[in-house]
């Protein structure tokens, strides 16, 4: 009988497994497809597409173009913003001021050394320093939302500098374009 | 996130947590001892006589003490094997032969019954071997399925009687648990367990972080930080009713919750301004005050015991250090200065003594800092501890530890000669918090 029990549960779990790895087979992840609402503009209104226009919502999507791009990287227990990542700032505050109805996130994010606290303070502040950026170059304040994660939210998990650089950063999130 | 996707990530989550519900139940913290002390005290746990109705219990209520007092450090407790008598009154009890076997204490006992039917009374009785006699006499009463926590009262007591100050077996502690659900996807739990991590029960569960969890003086509640929301919350849990409050969720960091030994505040820390401070919320009267204004970062609050003063973290001569004030705000003073990072200040029960999140480099350690002699001492190996926590009888220091790429949680006496880990089998473990005295 209690055999008879455990079957069923050994089934019910193979089941459950099985339905699980169904569905977390990887899709392949798209970048985000375009909203199939909006029906593609016809050819002949298409304006030739240049990377350094940056009020061009198309831009966000175009791997040549500095909008594409979307992380700036700190060093450590740092907030200021190195001047390679500057242009990529810009960037996206011309677009912001270019696209008053867009909306933005910047999340900011530290590596996992020191305490989790501090680090969210510390979060914080490199979304500020972009947020400063982006308003100084006429972006409006009320497209802007900073949200610190501190180090909740690595993108890289081991323990040397290679992946604490990766996780010295702060993302720009577009929450409506 | 297009609606579809967000329907499949649900589906997905829910179906891993299906799976993941059962084996997280048994999730359960498994102890190490890395160091004990030399010449820890030799002690006899007598198999108490079990003379209740019903059967005994799966885990007998002397194995539970003797565990208690062999993580201690302080204890090494006799084997029960090589024991040769099992007194459990002390009439029976034969010093000689304990004598013989180099045993400076005996704890006998039985279990009985309790006289008014409810639950049972564990009687027991503590020997000093060496002169005969009778240290502690006492009937611990015990409520139904309770046993564990009566094993652990009378570690307690037998704690106190020998070492001088009261036991922290019957507490409890609180931590986080993150858990992989596949691909992107993790489960963070806020987990409540007795102090030997027995019992641990996950009181919040969300796919979103959660971390600095808090006890109230009467641990009754739990504040803690919760990104439920995508933005950080901070939210109080009562423990027994299970409901819970979201107590401040303004724009910016909503962190770092403390509450006050009376009970009566939350400290936190708010970035409504645009820089982080130190906030005091009255929860009687939800009134806010702000207490530090200062551009730098100003973070992890912790009431001294006194309730006179309120520790923190800032950044304001450039790197992190620990910093007091008054409760008002008032009289602002640099605490620590040894080293380039000192944060995350727990106060010990005396008072005295600070364990502090110290960095040099890559390298970050538990160290206690004495205010008396301003002194700085690392007690942990790194190199990537965080969060420490006293216990309530100020013996030992529970913190968060790095094992490869697992975290773990570790403990520490205040002397830096015990050690311990505390190690689930596959989730991550942090942000550990010990509980107050629970009476």
């Amino acid at each position: 009988m209690k055999s008879a029990f455990r079957l069923i549960a050994l089934a019910m779990l193979v089941a459950l497994l099985a339905a699980c790895a169904r569905e977390t087979v990887p899709e392949p992840a798209p970048p985000e497809p375009a909203p199939p609402a909006r029906p593609a503009p016809a050819p002949v209104e298409t304006a030739a597409l240049d990377p350094r226009d940056f009020t061009d919502p198309r831009n966000l999507d175009n791997t040549d173009s500095v909008l594409y791009q979307r992380v700036i990287y700190f060093e450590f227990d740092r907030s200021t913003i190195q001047s390679q990542y500057e242009p990529i700032v810009r960037a996206h505050a011309e677009y912001l001021r270019a696209n008053p109805s867009a909306r933005v996130i910047l999340e900011g994010h530290t590596d996992e050394r020191g305490s989790r606290e501090y680090n969210l303070g510390l979060g914080e502040r490199r979304g500020n320093s972009v947020y400063e950026l982006m308003t100084a170059i006429g972006a409006s304040s009320r497209q802007i939302e900073v949200v610190s994660y501190g180090e909740e939210r690595p993108v890289c998990r081991q323990s040397n500098e290679d992946c604490w650089q990766r996780n010295r950063r702060t993302e720009i999130v577009y929450t409506a374009r | 996130m297009t609606a579809k996707r967000r329907s499949l990530f649900t589906r997905l989550s829910w179906c891993w947590l299906l799976l993941a519900l059962p084996l997280l139940a048994h999730a359960q913290l498994r102890i190490e001892i890395v160091d004990g002390v030399e010449g820890a005290m030799p002690i006899a746990v007598v198999p108490f006589a079990w003379e209740a109705d019903g059967p005994p219990p799966a885990t007998a209520i002397s194995d539970i003490i003797s565990a208690n007092l062999y993580r201690s450090g302080l204890f090494a407790p006799m084997e029960e094997r090589d024991m040769i008598d099992r007194p459990s009154r002390p009439p029976e009890v034969r010093f000689g032969t304990w004598r013989l076997q180099r045993v400076d204490h005996l704890l006998i006992g039985r279990v009985t019954d309790s006289p008014d039917g409810f639950g049972q009374e564990i009687e027991y009785h503590l020997l000093d071997v060496h002169s005969g006699r009778v240290l502690l006499s006492r009937a611990q009463p015990v409520g139904p399925g309770d046993l564990r926590l009566g094993a652990h009262r009378v570690s307690d007591a037998v704690y106190e009687a020998l070492i001088g100050i009261p036991g922290a077996f019957a507490t409890r502690i609180a931590y986080v648990t993150v858990s992989d659900l596949g691909g992107e996807d993790e489960l963070f739990e806020l987990v409540v367990a007795d102090a030997d991590g027995f019992n641990p029960q996950a009181i919040v569960r969300n796919t979103q972080p959660i971390l600095s969890p808090s006890w109230s003086p009467d641990g009754r509640q739990l504040a803690y930080v919760s990104f439920a929301t995508g933005r950080s919350n901070v939210v109080v849990q009562d423990l027994y009713t299970g409901q819970n409050r979201t107590v401040s969720s303004d724009r910016g960091i909503n962190g770092a919750p403390a509450f006050s030994p009376d009970g009566r505040y939350l400290a936190m820390s708010l970035s409504r301004t645009g820089s982080s401070e130190i906030w005091l919320l009255d929860l009687q009267t939800d009134r806010l005050q702000q207490l530090t204004n200062h551009w730098s970062i100003n973070t992890e609050p912790a009431f001294s015991p006194d309730g006179r003063a309120i520790y923190f973290t800032s950044d304001r001569a450039g790197r992190p250090q620990v910093y007091a004030m008054n409760l008002d705000g008032t009289d602002v003073r640099r605490v620590t200065h040894e080293g380039r990072y000192n944060a995350r200040a727990t106060i010990g029960p005396d008072g005295q003594r600070l364990a502090v999140v110290h960095g040099d480099g890559n390298d970050f350690r538990i160290a206690l800092h004495h205010r008396d002699s301003g002194q700085l001492r690392v007690l942990s190996n790194g190199p990537l501890d965080e969060s420490p926590s006293f216990a309530p009888n100020g013996s030992m220091i529970l913190y968060a530890a790095r094992r490869g790429e697992q975290g773990i949680l570790a403990a520490v006496s205040a002397d830096g000669r015990v050690r311990q880990t505390l190690v689930a089998s596959a989730a991550d473990v942090r942000e550990p918090a010990w509980s107050p005295l629970i009476r």
